[in-house]
């Protein structure tokens, strides 16, 4: 302010507190990081066949002179699905942190706002109607299926609430009603289908990584690299929003805007999610909650920690999926359900006791 | 030709006319307005509209001469800046980073992590909040403020922008006694040695009488009265516009404080 009194502040107790608060940030950062590396390594290691860590490292890193079937199962099953784990958790941690944000609702994800139903629901349409497009692969055609109607979820919800000048809340309530609706129309297919589409369509709505693979991998990580610079690069007006709408409206940012377009974007990145593995619930919705109390609400430290809880989440319940029952691989889509649905309550009891 | 000029501003929810060309000025800078009324006058609105965040039917706003946008465009922003009555609860942000993020929000440029806010802001923030005498407050977070101190936070909030003009929304409704005082003495001195143009959205007239050079009375989107507290508070205003029996009179101190003794005979809320 002109008036104000610049006094030099030097090496103010708050403001030196303030650093090392930041420092912590980071440091936390790259602790879950180094977590996520140790998870990645065990998901690696975990599987039917065992696997010392050595010749796991060396098959990695020296392909060329690595025994040729431990080649094929590394390779071929366990690092798509391990890497495929950490890409969609962090798909899913990232939406569900911006969602939560712009929607100011700690119930927004996009489980909950109906992208993880709808694309359900495309791929169902496609398993059952058995659509073939000559020289294109039948699990592309679901993914691509799946991925438009997460897309037109997305979309049908934004322009809804444009339309209608809707209130967050509002928006999170529609959200609900279509997942209602689209798990509706699976279970119509899932009633119509035949035997055989059928197992494939349990499979797909189960949430699944079996269906990993390095294409998909790599159309996930382009998608997951151009998103989360855009999201950085909001960081600070996204914190400004947790300040109030009206206030952040009153700071100059244009909140609609804001909010239209991280949904959109958010929306995208989730729905190519989970168009290639299927339905994986909470991930998305406990991931935002754990970087919060980690990181706090600066969104500078919120958005990539809740990116990285989510990748770290993902790894660990891949791993659980394992080992559950020895031999089996559960679609992990059950396993976070599982161990997300306590997790959740767990977080929910304790912040409304702080609260209260 | 100092301070906020407000021209024929008029306001329409659909077909309903809330303000109705409102011609009023100068809100006078380093002074707080009162804005006075019953609920539903329009004193909410003509706050919103003013902040940018209203879309305003016609009508023109001008600072010191020179024309203000009527809509929060971020080239406006950095004059005006508008506190709802609180700060959403459960935030997890600490005091000083939620005045650095008000002070960075529109600074445009990107939040990667490897860019620190540069000590500039971060002691500009805390200039602020020392300003403010609540620079103890620095380390806590938001979601464990009184509702006070949350009240103090969203000045500073506001402050860090460095504001023309200062815009609150019943910033006392919340407030214990200490807390309304408190934060009314931190906004003469703001605005007077920042020579700020507040204006304050009060219930309570006494506190307007009080603490207000400058007071406007709205009255079913019109503006009744606008002048110094004394002139527009008087028993027959308070009569017709809230329809009380009231008696204004010095207390031992000198000071003038508003009595209501009942509901005015003719205006009862059945006729209103």
């Amino acid at each position: 302010m002109a008036t104000l009194p610049h006094q030099a502040v030097p090496q103010d107790i708050s403001v030196r507190h303030y650093r090392r608060l930041t420092h912590r940030r980071v440091m936390w950062l790259f602790a879950v990081t180094a977590l996520i590396v140790c998870s990645l390594l065990f998901d690696l290691r975990t599987g039917p066949s065992g696997l010392p860590l050595m010749a796991l490292l060396h098959t990695v890193f020296e392909r060329a002179s690595a025994d040729p079937a431990t080649s094929v199962i590394v390779w071929q099953i366990r690092l798509p699905y391990a890497v495929m784990a950490l890409l969609v958790g962090a798909s899913l941690g990232l939406s569900g942190a911006e969602m939560q944000t712009v929607l100011n609702n700690p119930l927004a994800s996009p489980y909950t706002l109906g992208v993880s139903a709808a694309a359900a629901f495309g791929a169902s349409l496609a398993i059952v109607l058995d659509i073939a497009i000559p020289g294109v692969s039948q699990t592309w055609i679901v993914s691509a299926n799946a991925f438009i109607f997460a897309l037109l979820c997305a979309l049908m919800l934004d322009s809804v609430a444009r339309w209608r000048g809707m209130n967050t809340a509002g928006v999170v309530l529609l959200g609900i009603a279509l997942v209602f609706a689209f798990h509706a129309l699976v279970s119509l297919m899932q009633f119509v289908a035949s035997a055989d589409a059928l197992q494939g369509l349990v499979f797909w709505t189960l949430g699944s990584l079996a269906r990993a693979d390095w294409p998909k991998i790599s159309v996930l990580a382009v998608a997951l690299a151009l998103a989360l610079p855009l999201s950085m690069r909001n960081a600070w007006t996204l914190t400004a929003l947790r300040l109030g709408e009206d206030r952040a409206a009153s700071f100059g940012i244009d909140v609609r805007r804001l909010r239209l377009s991280t949904l959109l974007r958010v929306s995208v990145l989730s729905a190519l999610a989970v168009s290639f593995v299927g339905t994986i619930g909470f991930v998305g919705l406990i991931a935002p909650h754990i970087a919060r109390t980690l990181f706090g609400e600066d969104h500078r430290f919120y958005l990539p920690g809740s990116m990285l809880i989510g990748a770290l989440t993902l790894s660990l319940a891949s791993i659980a999926s394992k080992l559950i029952i020895p031999g089996v691989l559960i679609p992990v889509g059950i396993v976070t359900a599982l161990v997300g649905i306590p997790l959740f309550l767990g977080i929910v009891v304790r912040s409304q006791g702080q609260v209260g | 030709m100092s301070g906020l000029y407000i021209h024929d501003l008029s306001v329409r929810y659909d077909k309903r006319q809330v303000l109705a060309s409102l011609e009023a000025g100068p809100l006078p800078r380093g002074q707080i307005t009162a804005l006075l009324g019953p609920n539903g006058s329009g004193k909410s609105t003509l706050l919103r509209a003013l902040a940018g965040l209203t879309r305003v039917h016609a009508g023109s706003l001008s600072l010191d001469g020179e024309t203000l946008a009527l809509s929060a465009a971020s080239a406006r922003s950095h004059s005006v800046v508008y506190l709802p009555q609180a700060l959403p609860a459960g935030v997890r942000l600490q005091v000083l980073e939620s005045v650095l993020v008000a002070c960075r929000a529109t600074r445009g440029y990107a939040g990667s992590l490897g860019r620190s806010p540069h000590g500039d802001d971060l002691a500009h923030a805390h200039t602020v909040l020392h300003r403010l005498g609540i620079e103890g407050l620095a380390a806590r977070s938001l979601d464990e403020l009184s509702g006070g101190q949350r009240q103090l936070v969203g000045i500073a909030q506001a402050l860090v922008r460095d504001p023309q003009v200062l815009l609150l929304d019943e910033p006392l409704s919340a407030l214990d006694l200490n807390h309304q005082f408190h934060v009314m003495q931190v906004l003469r001195e703001v605005t007077r040695e920042s020579r700020i143009v507040t204006v304050v959205v009060l219930h309570d007239i006494n506190a307007a009488m009080r603490a207000c050079e400058c007071a406007m009375l709205l009255h079913e989107g019109r503006i009744m009265r606008f002048g110094p507290p004394s002139e527009v508070v008087t028993p027959a205003t308070l009569s017709q516009v809230f329809g009380v029996a009231a008696r204004i009179e010095p207390c031992s101190h000198g000071h003038h404080q508003v009595l209501i003794d009942g509901l005015a005979a003719q205006t009862g809320i059945a006729s209103r």
